[in-house]
């Protein structure tokens, strides 16, 4: 496909983002992250251990992936703020996804205190990509604040529970027809990434789901291809939903 | 001199900088990025800020996540 996604000047070739967490192995997140094709990957800031030496992580991550650090574990925006300002210290990098999150038993992001870090990371020159609830509302504010995109959440992180509510996702495709949406958690299987894709998705990002499949290389691919389907589907247009049937067969004509 | 070090209180001799704290405590310095009390400091002034007692430091680098 030469259907280019395009983010903060910068071209990708794959709409497929994925993360780096809950591999199994280095050799299991190399061969997943080959196979899905995907051109950007996830990584959390952490703390470096005292006790041991530790290998860098980044040494396993095909140098040719744009890497996007992630606030993961952040719950306000302060914390988010210093999160995002070492991890662009430590890779020379002004991407940063932003994610604050509100409650460690559902994972769901705190809107207002991601807007608020929000602002303050676009005044110090970062590019923004925000995770928030999939709210209309919100999505205009974090674009206002200067966020080259949105990634609204199809579930809560790591659930593998597909779009919980694809009339938010299309509303927010219809509403802000020049955005980029990426939606960003809770998909689990290929079909939750091509629905997500057929709404209007301009990309997505994921990481259990492929993680833990049971055959990471092979559920990335599966994702790949579903990424794809789901984007030309979305270009081709679908048909009308009707409630009763149209006969794709002439019915004049047919023998008595 | 007693210091925090990512969330450890930790004895350290008197008059290290942050270049010289990194080789104490054996930590890489490569793709990390270094917090004194709240502010990140830059990979190029490492060797010349000291650390001072009860400084809090916060030592980062990168992990698998989504």
């Amino acid at each position: 496909m030469s259907d280019q996604f395009s983010l903060a000047g910068q071209s990708f070739g794959s709409r497929l983002i994925i993360g780096t967490g809950k591999y199994r192995s280095f050799d299991e997140m190399r061969a997943a992250h080959k196979a899905s094709g995907a051109e950007m990957v996830t990584v959390a800031v952490n703390r470096v251990p005292l006790d041991r030496k530790s290998e860098s992580f980044l040494d396993h991550l095909d140098p040719k992936m744009k890497i996007l650090p992630n606030t993961a574990g952040c719950y306000d925006a302060e914390h988010a703020l210093r999160t995002a300002r070492l991890a662009r210290e430590a890779l020379d990098t002004e991407w940063i996804k932003l994610e604050v999150i509100g409650d460690p038993v559902t994972l769901l992001p705190d809107n207002e205190q991601t807007l608020e870090a929000a602002k303050v990371l676009v005044k110090e020159g970062f590019i923004v990509l925000p995770y928030f609830t999939d709210d209309l509302i919100m999505a205009k504010k974090l674009l206002d604040a200067g966020c080259p995109a949105v990634m609204p959440l199809a579930a809560p992180i790591g659930s593998g529970m597909g779009v919980q509510n694809p009339s938010n996702l299309r509303i927010m495709r219809e509403q802000l027809p020049d955005a980029i949406i990426i939606v960003d958690a809770g998909v689990g299987v290929p079909s939750d990434a091509a629905i997500a894709m057929e709404l209007g998705a301009d990309a997505i990002l994921m990481n259990t789901a492929i993680a833990e499949a049971q055959d990471s290389a092979q559920m990335a691919t599966a994702m790949k291809l579903a990424v794809d389907a789901g984007r030309l589907g979305y270009l081709a247009g679908r048909m009308p939903k009707r409630l009763y049937a149209s006969a794709s067969s002439p019915i004049a004509g047919a023998i008595k | 001199m007693k210091v925090s070090l990512n969330g450890e209180t930790k004895e350290i001799p008197a008059d290290l900088n942050l270049e010289q704290l990194l080789a104490h405590f054996d930590l890489p310095s490569q793709r990390v990025a270094i917090e004194l009390n709240k502010e990140v400091i830059r990979h190029a002034d490492w060797p010349s800020i000291k650390i001072g007692d009860s400084d809090v430091i916060e030592v980062i680098h990168f992990v698998g996540g989504g």
